[in-house]
């Protein structure tokens, strides 16, 4: 990687979902910083980009990955992901606390040095709520935030104890430290692996019905607002649970939530022939579901997407569905998906990349994407218009994707993370 | 964008449409369902010779790979397989503690090597027949023999012979599944069986906890009433209660449900009077079905099996000819995978 430099970022559309700017100009970053937006603007001995013909929009912010780490049983390792984030046009992640778990500063610090060493994107830990994201005992968030994680969650693991909960809420309160809902209730899912709706009554594959959500975030909500905690909710799937959330933020909780680009592009439909790629959780479900997240990231309910990133190895996938592991690695294909929406007329363009930039930075309580002068210098410079098919540049160790074979809008030529190039493609 | 492999129908048949696996009745032909019926008919005879075999699958090894235990399932395939004068092999793989799809994928690659024609697949897994039909080498037929809540494609359509024998058809027939729809892999191969040869109605009985979300798109009409849902019906069949459903809270008791839903005489007399009974067995007396029924003029459980042998022999020679037929250089070369 280039060391830290001047760099002058020539005749780009630049596209700030932020401040709204969507006009031709030049950057200059400056000792990691970027420090003016402009015409014509000139740095002498600054290295140059030409950037003529593309996008120039923020780096990416992808609130939900799941990193590999050793014992995660998951494809690659931070470096082999966050080279295919920074690959992506992503420049900061948010790294959910199932790795390791993350309940001690030991695995922190172990995810930052490796982060760091790799140095092709920003990693975020999400603390571990309770130990080892049993649901019993409380972690300690206090100590962890200040080795570094922004945010507590249990990635998966559902606090059932009700109690418990409360308590984790009031005591990440105290410290204002945001906390990362998945909510599922584990009864109502049961053994469930798709959603419980026609597809899989045909396939006779065990459903997952929408309430197991629903009934999972009207509780959670419930406690967010007698603790007033921080509280951003992830993968949100199903229709029921949009009423919930817009109910919720008309009221003034302090709640944002996300969806993965998964849930806006398939449903349910996308399991037949039992293709374990489209096995996640939560399950794609139906149509007027999709239909519906569509809608609900236009009007803003929902504020973010992300990638959902699940790397797994080829033989965790060759298996019958329900014995498959789910998951999609989502990486290398978050921002060409995000073209394709806008492409097909489902997201207006200022929305689709407020979705992937300053929204989950928002939602994360950092400092990112945005194309601000004075800001730490994260962009990615775009070849929108330019098509291809995403196998043969797949950088994620995990291909575990139903997108591997698909041809989509969207080149990556420059990736800048904190004032350094942290992805040029050939 | 379409993801999906193809629909189950492609992955069954060879390009001119010929039976290649036998994993799901949903999507195939009419015709196709009546050439089994009609070859089965062929093989009912050969169970009443003193030589009670026939030479079509000499040479040819069968496997028998039960992940989930049936001794009845296996041994009428067992026996069907032998009438066809192949040669047998029995695999019971018990569930495994270890990663299923690793243990799955390394099972089949050793079976590869054993030179096998055919797989007999039972499997707790809903799709792994498919997924065994996608992995295994093109010259395998893979016969599903019950996945997971899938389909149990062999039972539909012993199922449809014993209809067909009684009924003489399928034209204006009524035929009520009663019972454990939600877990049931015969009921969904029989609605989709029925559906496709033409029957009148196929209505489902049952409570809501045991009918699975959004059935009626199966081409269903649904009762929760035994009474209304069994009048005028051409025939009954009675589905297995396994006695677990009750600690999932799917039911209260096995004496609530057997007198809502179990048959007995007096629910017997809402159906046609020449109205036949049937259960894919084993049956539970007392608690699906009362023994006057099970033992009674209507019933023609016992029959069942008897064609399900014959029936099993069609599928399993079909299966193997078209495998043949796909794989002769002559007839269009190598298009398996």
């Amino acid at each position: 990687m280039a060391a830290r430099a001047h760099l002058l970022i020539r005749k780009g559309r630049v596209i700030d979902p932020l401040s709204g700017r969507d006009d031709v100009a030049d950057l200059l970053v400056q000792d990691g910083r970027l420090v003016r937006i402009g015409a014509s603007l000139d740095a002498p001995g600054a290295e140059i980009i030409e950037a003529e013909g593309h996008w120039v929009i923020p780096g990416l912010v992808d609130a939900c990955v799941h990193l590999s780490v050793p014992g995660s049983g998951r494809a690659g390792d931070i470096a082999s992901e966050t080279r295919a984030a920074a690959g992506g046009g992503i420049t900061h992640l948010a790294a959910q606390p199932d790795c390791g778990p993350v309940d001690s500063t030991a695995v922190v610090r172990l995810i930052r040095e490796q982060a760091g060493q790799a140095g092709f994107a920003r990693v975020l830990p999400v603390a571990a709520m309770t130990q080892g994201l049993a649901g019993s005992q409380l972690a300690e968030m206090a100590t962890l935030a200040r080795a570094g994680c922004i945010a507590v969650g249990q990635a998966g693991a559902r606090v059932t104890d009700a109690l418990v909960l409360k308590r984790g809420l009031e005591y990440a309160a105290t410290f204002d430290l945001p906390v990362m809902f998945r909510p599922q209730d584990s009864a109502l899912a049961g053994g469930g692996c798709a959603h419980d709706g026609p597809v899989a009554t045909r396939l006779g594959l065990p459903g997952i019905p929408a309430v197991a959500e629903s009934v999972d975030l009207a509780r959670d909500l419930l406690l967010v607002e007698a603790t007033g905690v921080r509280a951003h909710f992830q993968q949100i799937s199903s229709r029921e649970s949009l009423w919930l959330l817009r109910e919720a933020k008309a009221r003034g909780l302090p709640v944002t939530a996300d969806v993965s680009i998964h849930h806006l592009l398939l449903d349910e439909s996308a399991i037949e022939g039992f293709n374990s790629h489209c096995h996640v959780i939560p399950p794609l479900r139906g149509a007027a579901d999709r239909e519906a997240l569509l809608a609900a990231v236009a009007d803003g309910t929902i504020d973010a997407i992300c990638s959902q990133h699940q790397p797994v190895g080829s033989s965790s996938k060759a298996a019958p569905f329900p014995a498959s592991k789910p998951g999609i690695s989502g990486l290398d294909s978050l921002l060409p998906l995000i073209l394709k929406l806008v492409a097909d007329g489902a997201l207006p363009l200022q929305r689709a990349l407020d979705a992937v930039t300053a929204a989950p930075a928002r939602c994360l309580g950092i400092q990112a994407g945005q194309l601000e002068a004075g800001r730490p210098a994260s962009l990615c410079v775009l070849a929108a218009d330019e098509s291809r098919g995403l196998a043969s540049h797949w950088l994620s160790a995990g291909r575990n994707s139903p997108w591997r074979n698909a041809t989509l809008p969207g080149v990556v030529k420059v990736t800048v993370c904190q004032g350094k190039v942290s992805w040029l493609s050939d | 964008m379409t993801l999906a492999p193809p629909p189950s129908s492609r992955v069954q048949l060879t390009e001119d449409g010929k039976l290649r696996h036998f994993l799901s009745v949903e999507h195939l032909p009419r015709p196709l369902l009546e050439d089994i019926l009609d070859t089965a008919a062929s093989f009912v005879d050969v169970g009443g010779r003193a030589i009670k075999k026939v030479p079509l699958l000499r040479g040819k090894t069968v496997v028998n790979l039960f992940f989930e235990s049936s001794t009845r399932t296996r041994s009428t395939f067992e026996l069907a397989a032998k009438r066809l004068s192949a040669d047998v092999l029995n695999l019971d793989i018990a569930k495994s503690a270890t990663s299923k799809g690793e243990t799955l994928l390394d099972t089949l690659r050793n079976l590869e090597a054993m030179a096998a024609d055919m797989f007999v697949v039972r499997h707790q897994d809903s799709g792994a027949p498919f997924f065994i039909a996608n992995e295994v080498t093109p010259r395998v037929a893979v016969i599903n023999a019950g996945d997971g809540r899938h389909a149990h494609p062999t039972q539909a359509m012993l199922d449809m012979y014993t209809i067909r024998h009684y009924k003489g058809g399928f034209d204006g027939l009524r035929v009520a599944i009663v019972g454990d729809i939600l877990h049931s892999r015969v009921a969904r191969s029989q609605i989709h069986a029925l559906n496709i040869l033409g029957a009148e109605e196929v209505r489902l009985i049952g409570p809501r906890t045991l009918l699975p979300t959004d059935v009626e798109q199966l081409g269903v009409t649904v009762f929760t009433d035994m009474a209304q849902g069994l009048k005028d019906v051409d025939v009954v069949i009675m589905l297995r209660l396994q006695k677990e459903r009750m600690d999932s809270a799917l039911l209260p008791s096995e004496a609530e449900f057997f007198r809502l839903y179990g048959l007995n005489n007096e629910k017997l007399r809402h159906a046609r009077p020449d109205a036949i009974v049937m259960h894919p067995g084993p049956i539970n007396r007392g608690v699906e079905i009362a023994s006057e029924v099970a033992d009674g003029p209507r019933s023609v459980i016992l029959n069942q099996v008897t064609f399900g042998i014959a029936v099993r022999m069609a599928v399993m020679s079909m299966a193997i000819s078209g495998q043949e037929s796909s794989h002769n250089p002559e007839q269009g070369g190598d298009h398996g995978r």
